[in-house]
């Protein structure tokens, strides 16, 4: 329930089909009627009944009036839930009750969803859970998804597999080596996933998003008492620790090459949301995901197996790294208001809605040109202009922004897009290089 | 009457989709909160999240409640009457991560989609520890037709407990 300013409350209570009509009886009971009304919003008035006289309160009782709707949807339950409650004194004119509001309240899932609504009341949940005695649960598989953001991997996946199919063009492709660099990404990036809930719950960032959804404001697992920090503290641990020891192995068995490489997406990784760098907050997190997620990752999957370094995995990567940075930065967009209360100043804090849809749109454009330009340039087969196919997404994602900067609910199937986008372009470039390899 | 509830009054709450439950607040104020209903014959149940929890606390402190069904809109499929029910609520929550999953084959026939809400419970975590609030019904009100302008009907129930 949120506070409405009682002319306000008068007058949404207006629209609705009925009044009920709350008051404490004889006994102690509350009691209830539902009945007509009338309203005058600039007096605060609401006029209730007519009631029979067997069942109506007395002058002067505090009386609570809801007014309250549904859209019944059969067979599935029912939407547009809103109410106001008015609390005022009863004052009686004949069978009819008359009330002044002196203060309301109410909720309208159109004005705030009831998602919102309910990250609203987490810190209630947890201090009345914790007061019971009891603690939020979720399945280990559950918690280590949330905690982890698993789906999110798709960006390790698709470096790791270009710079695989490069390489395996090249003849240098070895499924062990191959595994074990995919486990050592993902040991990163599951790390850095965790290293950036640890850091935005410390810095306040995740506490001050109230509008988080499947793709943005974190895992939320520390804020709903899921994971303590120190359990996501040591896990975050434990996965850097095996991305540098499958690193330090790789480095001695295949090139040393790959340690020095490495340390720079470690670094990288950590220097995203770790103080003193924290570049996420100076506006520079685009970039750096950029780097990761694309150029690093792809040459040290063809350093790992090739044993040398080359240059078209770097090139070859340069439409993913973009796209992998255009998935930060629009979901970024409904975290912008929790962002800037606690000094994150992202790129989307820092700009304009529009600037943020042209630079969107001119970065995937800058994308989808680059893989023509490696095609032009003979750095990657022709097959690999099939990668151009799913940006028209783009287009939709900026439609989705357009029409929907403001509505992080809305904006939800927008961000699966734009995911989408770069992911559907990883694969076509993987099974460009693929194609290329079976028929030349 | 097959139940606690005239038959007339246990139809009217198995079919409403949204009544209302009003409490007692520390002032000694009423307070209404919107709630789907659920009657098994013998006791009103309520749920209610932990996110939610305030209506809880009033309860624990007072435990004198009123539900009503007061909305043609939200009692599809049948005859309207509005209705209310004064009792005694007791909140139980021993088991708030699954106790009142008892109560979902009554939920469901409500609100089917509470079944898909259930396999997503991982998306909302907080939304799925809940309370239960079990009513003990003492009296009931009626208005058959909903006109609460003419003299109710009134019963007083046989407690259960």
């Amino acid at each position: 329930m949120t506070k409405l300013a009682t002319t306000e409350a008068v007058r949404r209570g207006g629209s609705y089909s009925h009044a009920v009509v709350s008051w404490i009886d004889a006994d102690g009971y509350p009691t209830t009627v539902g009945t007509d009304f009338g309203t005058e919003p600039e007096s605060s008035t609401v006029t209730l009944g007519p009631f029979h006289a067997d069942l109506k309160p007395a002058a002067g009782q505090e009386l609570c009036v809801t007014f309250s709707h549904i859209r019944p949807q059969k067979g599935v339950g029912y939407d547009e839930r809103r109410y106001v409650n008015v609390w005022g004194e009863a004052a009686i004119t004949g069978r009819n009750v008359e009330l002044v509001a002196t203060r309301a309240a109410g909720w309208d899932e159109a004005e705030v969803p009831f998602f919102e609504y309910a990250e609203r009341n987490v810190p209630r949940a947890r201090n009345y859970l914790m007061e019971l005695g009891a603690t939020v649960k979720l399945s280990p598989f559950w918690t280590f998804f949330l905690a982890t953001r698993l789906p999110f991997l798709t960006a390790t996946l698709s470096p790791v597999a270009l710079g695989a199919v490069v390489a395996g063009r090249d003849g240098a492709f070895t499924w062990g080596t191959f595994l074990l660099v995919l486990l050592g990404a993902t040991a990163v990036h599951l790390g850095l996933n965790m290293a950036n809930d640890l850091f935005d719950d410390a810095n306040g960032a995740d506490q001050a998003n109230v509008t988080p959804t499947m793709f943005s404001g974190g895992s939320r697992v520390i804020q709903y008492g899921l994971v303590s920090r120190s359990s996501m503290f040591k896990a975050c641990v434990a996965f850097y620790a095996v991305a540098i020891a499958v690193g330090v192995f790789l480095a001695a068995t295949r090139t040393w090459s790959i340690l020095w490489l490495g340390m720079v997406g470690i670094a990288l990784s950590l220097a995203y949301s770790a103080p003193p760098l924290r570049l996420v907050h100076r506006g520079l997190g685009e970039p750096v995901t950029a780097l990761g997620f694309g150029p690093v990752m792809a040459l040290g999957t063809y350093l790992a197996l090739a044993k040398t370094w080359a240059g078209e995995p770097v090139l070859a990567s340069v439409p993913i790294a973009i796209l992998v940075a255009l998935i930060l930065y629009v979901n970024q967009v409904p975290d912008r208001v929790g962002d800037a209360a606690v000094g994150k100043r992202t790129l989307i804090v820092r700009w304009p809605k529009d600037r943020v849809i042209a630079v969107y749109v001119a970065l995937a454009a800058v994308a989808a040109i680059s893989i023509v330009a490696n095609v032009a340039f003979g750095v990657s087969p022709v097959w690999t202009l099939l990668a151009l196919l799913p940006f028209p997404l783009a287009l939709k994602v900026r439609r989705g922004m357009t029409a929907h900067y403001d509505q992080p609910y809305a904006l939800m199937s927008f961000m699966q897009d734009n995911i989408t986008l770069h992911l559907g372009v990883s694969v076509l470039l993987v099974v460009g290089y693929a194609i290329h390899m079976i028929f030349g | 009457m097959s139940g606690v509830l005239p038959d007339d009054v246990a139809d009217l709450f198995n079919r409403a989709l949204v009544g209302e439950l009003t409490v007692v607040n520390p002032a000694g104020e009423p307070v209404t909160y919107p709630l789907i209903p659920l009657y098994d014959g013998t006791y009103i149940y309520l749920t209610s999240a932990a996110l939610f929890s305030k209506k809880l606390e009033h309860i624990k402190a007072n435990s004198k409640v009123c539900f009503s069904i007061t909305d043609p809109v939200a009692v599809p499929d049948g005859p309207f009457g509005r209705v209310t029910v004064q009792g005694d609520a007791v909140v139980i929550e021993d088991d708030p991560h699954s106790g009142w999953e008892e109560l979902l084959p009554l939920w469901r026939a409500k609100e089917p989609v509470i079944d898909s809400f259930v396999k997503k419970r991982f998306g909302i975590p907080l939304f799925f520890e809940r309370s239960i609030i079990r009513i003990d019904p003492r009296t009931v009100t009626w208005w058959p037709g909903g006109d609460t302008s003419v003299a109710p009907q009134k019963v007083e129930i046989e407690r259960v407990a």
